[in-house]
């Protein structure tokens, strides 16, 4: 057997074992997982993959992961869906009018109806095989016209023991249109250990509807985590998806969003790295039809031998005339050993349109240090700050107090974890 | 005991010796102007004073309040009492003016063993302060220096030293770029700082500020040497002979040279 072979051989077993699904489901689980062993995981030749190495992915074999081994305590939320290990572990007891929140079970029908509409998995292995793995998954519904003011949670859990485990995590979520709502995805490893984590997430935002969507990954340090968001605007719509990336030792995050005409979408993205991590956030905004807006503001704290990879395209469609857009990267790398790689993809077919894009990579200010110090504090304290002040700007967009205090958090302790 | 004790101080930039062999005494209660040339070593000597590591001193001593200055990081300085008003304050975008001045003025106050002051207290003190350098208090919220003018930026500067209250400030070109309603805004709060407990270094190209704040004693740089020293009166003579009478280059700063 060649290696590709054995890779896919592994996840065969896997697919044939699964717990068998509803008969709808069986054909699209079937396909994907047909497409994933013709694609096979990529390697660095294709070009979306070049700076992300999967091979320790491939060449893990990973069991699936077991239920109710996960011990941890949440903060209670009033709106939040658990899955430990891949399993739903427990969703809201009461919820308010016009918001579905549960399982796939507690809607076959929107299920059926949406699910693998939106991510397609021809061109993406890691969202095929998700969609093969395909059992449960987060369902969210919110009605037209509703407006759900308290954030959505969605946790995803995961430990693993001496045998690595990948879960699948699978997420639609449907706004029906003139409807609002904010949900947060979070990712957490419990324990250390090796793991994979291959998510999807999938978004539909209804006309004139207002959807904020925020991703903190706080992966295991030894964890592999690949997801992608596909979000879907509707007319006049508003979107935006902010990515927080803490954790994991390889990271990749695929972004993408479609803008109808009038649409506003939004990519921010927050990554902070040291030790041998790798993070790549690939992003593409697809300016499908005229008169939208989208703004991307992607910023990365990079230190030790740790390596970054911006890729952001922007599409702008032949109809899509009077289309603003606006890209920014910037990273600020602490160390000589740190990369990054980062790349703007525009293909711009309108001709009335505003597309402006900039990166940056820089070290701390040596001006604005002395300055700090020049007053009285202290070299490590000047660092922190402005550090700080760097990923403040994505900070400051965030919407959820409660996420934006405990992130201010994170910032703090990690960059004091520095001090010399 | 003097505060300041420069002997014989020479100090380069890369490869090039810019001071060449400074001496000077400050004592508490005196302003000291220095006035020179451009390149003369003003805004090193200013610089070398509180601790900016791109210069390296290679000879001499500084003695401040009977310590090794040279010794101290930048930070310990500040915290002895020593504040540079900067010729070119630094924009600091993410970090509000509040914040940084706060954490300045109770690192300080922490390393004199008096209590921090929480933010109420903390905004009292500066609301007086900032009263009399004219400045509007929503600067309080707003970035360290982003997007203030030229003036706002001096005046933030001389603000700082009202808060920290330095035992020796040094004030590096306060005056350029500013008009003469701002300068004297400014001078009126150097001024104000005047006292027996504290001594100034006032570096500058122009007498103009000098009859705003009146120095005890001014000293003429050139080529990194102080090659005259006297009372006001030779800010006087230097403006009317120019830096030429006595012999010295002032070669402006060379803008679109062909």
């Amino acid at each position: 057997m060649t290696a590709v072979a054995e890779q896919i051989g592994a996840w065969l077993e896997q697919f044939t074992n699964q717990l068998p699904a509803p008969a709808w489901l069986e054909p699209l689980r079937k396909t994907a997982f047909q497409r994933f062993a013709e694609l096979g995981f990529p390697n660095t030749h294709n070009e979306e993959w070049r700076f992300t190495n999967v091979a320790a992915i491939a060449r893990t074999t990973f069991a699936p992961g077991r239920k109710g081994v996960v011990q941890t305590k949440l903060a209670k939320g009033p709106i939040q869906l658990v899955f430990a290990n891949g399993h739903l572990l427990s969703k809201p007891e009461s919820l308010p009018k016009g918001l579905e929140v549960g399982g796939f079970a507690d809607d076959p029908v929107a299920v059926q109806k949406h699910l693998g509409k939106y991510a397609s998995f021809n061109e993406n292995a890691f969202v095929a095989l998700n969609t093969a793995m395909t059992q449960d998954g987060a369902l969210i519904r919110v009605a037209r016209g509703a407006v759900i003011e308290e954030p959505i949670e969605i946790f995803y859990l995961t430990t693993t023991g001496k045998d690595p485990i990948a879960t699948h995590p699978r997420a639609l979520i449907l706004v029906g249109a003139n409807a609002q709502c904010t949900i947060v995805e979070r990712y957490t490893g419990v324990s250390e250990g090796a793991y994979l984590t291959n998510a999807v997430t999938e978004i539909v935002v209804g006309e004139s509807a207002v959807v904020d969507h925020y991703k903190v990954q706080q992966e295991a340090l030894s964890a592999y985590h690949v997801a992608t968001l596909q979000a879907g605007l509707g007319r006049s719509s508003v979107f935006s998806s902010t990515s927080i990336s803490l954790g994991g030792a390889l990271v990749r995050n695929d972004a993408n969003c479609i803008l109808s005409e009038g649409s506003e979408g939004t990519l921010n993205g927050l990554y902070i790295v040291n030790g041998t991590q790798h993070v790549d956030n690939h992003t593409a905004i697809d300016h499908a039809q005229p008169h939208a807006n989208s703004h991307e503001l992607y910023k990365g704290i990079l230190d030790g031998k740790s390596h970054a990879v911006f890729n952001g395209k922007i599409f702008v469609r032949k109809d899509a005339q009077k289309t603003d857009s606006k890209q920014t990267n910037k990273n600020l790398v602490l160390s000589d050993e740190a990369v990054v790689d980062t790349k703007p993809e525009l293909q711009i077919l309108a001709d009335d349109v505003r597309c402006t894009h900039g990166a940056t990579i820089g070290q701390l200010d040596a001006e604005s240090l002395f300055y700090l110090r020049s007053r009285g504090i202290a070299k490590h304290e000047a660092r922190n700050l402005l550090i700080f002040a760097f990923a403040q700007d994505v900070v400051d967009r965030i919407k959820v107090q409660s996420l934006r205090d405990s992130l201010e958090k994170i910032l703090f302790e990690k960059f004091h974890e520095h001090a010399e | 005991m003097a505060l300041l004790e420069i002997k014989d101080l020479h100090a380069k930039v890369g490869e090039r010796e810019i001071l060449k062999g400074i001496d000077l005494t400050v004592n508490a209660g005196e302003v000291h102007a220095i006035m020179g040339p451009n390149g003369s070593g003003k805004s090193t000597l200013a610089q070398v004073l509180s601790g900016r590591d791109m210069y390296v001193v290679t000879g001499g001593s500084v003695t401040y309040d009977g310590k090794d200055l040279l010794e101290l990081s930048p930070e310990d300085r500040a915290r002895e009492g020593i504040f540079l008003a900067f010729q070119y304050p630094v924009e600091i975008p993410g970090v509000s003016n509040m914040y940084f001045l706060k954490a300045a003025l109770n690192a300080i106050r922490k390393h004199r063993g008096i209590e921090e002051l929480d933010a109420m207290d903390f905004l009292n003190v500066v609301r007086e302060k900032m009263q009399i350098m004219k400045m509007d208090q929503a600067l309080l919220n707003r970035p360290v220096n982003t997007g203030f003018s030229g003036g706002e930026k001096k005046r933030n500067e001389i603000f700082q030293m009202a808060v920290l209250e330095p035992r020796l400030a040094i004030l590096d070109e306060t005056d350029s770029g500013l008009d003469i309603d701002a300068l004297r805004t400014v001078a009126g709060g150097v001024n104000a700082m005047r006292s027996p407990d504290r001594g100034m270094i006032v570096v500058t190209h122009y007498q103009r500020l000098l009859s705003e704040i009146v120095p005890d004693f001014v000293h003429v740089l050139a080529d990194g040497r102080i090659v005259k020293s006297g009372g006001k009166e030779l800010a006087l003579e230097l403006e009317a002979e120019g830096y030429e009478g006595l012999g010295l280059h002032d070669e402006p700063e060379a803008v679109g040279r062909i």
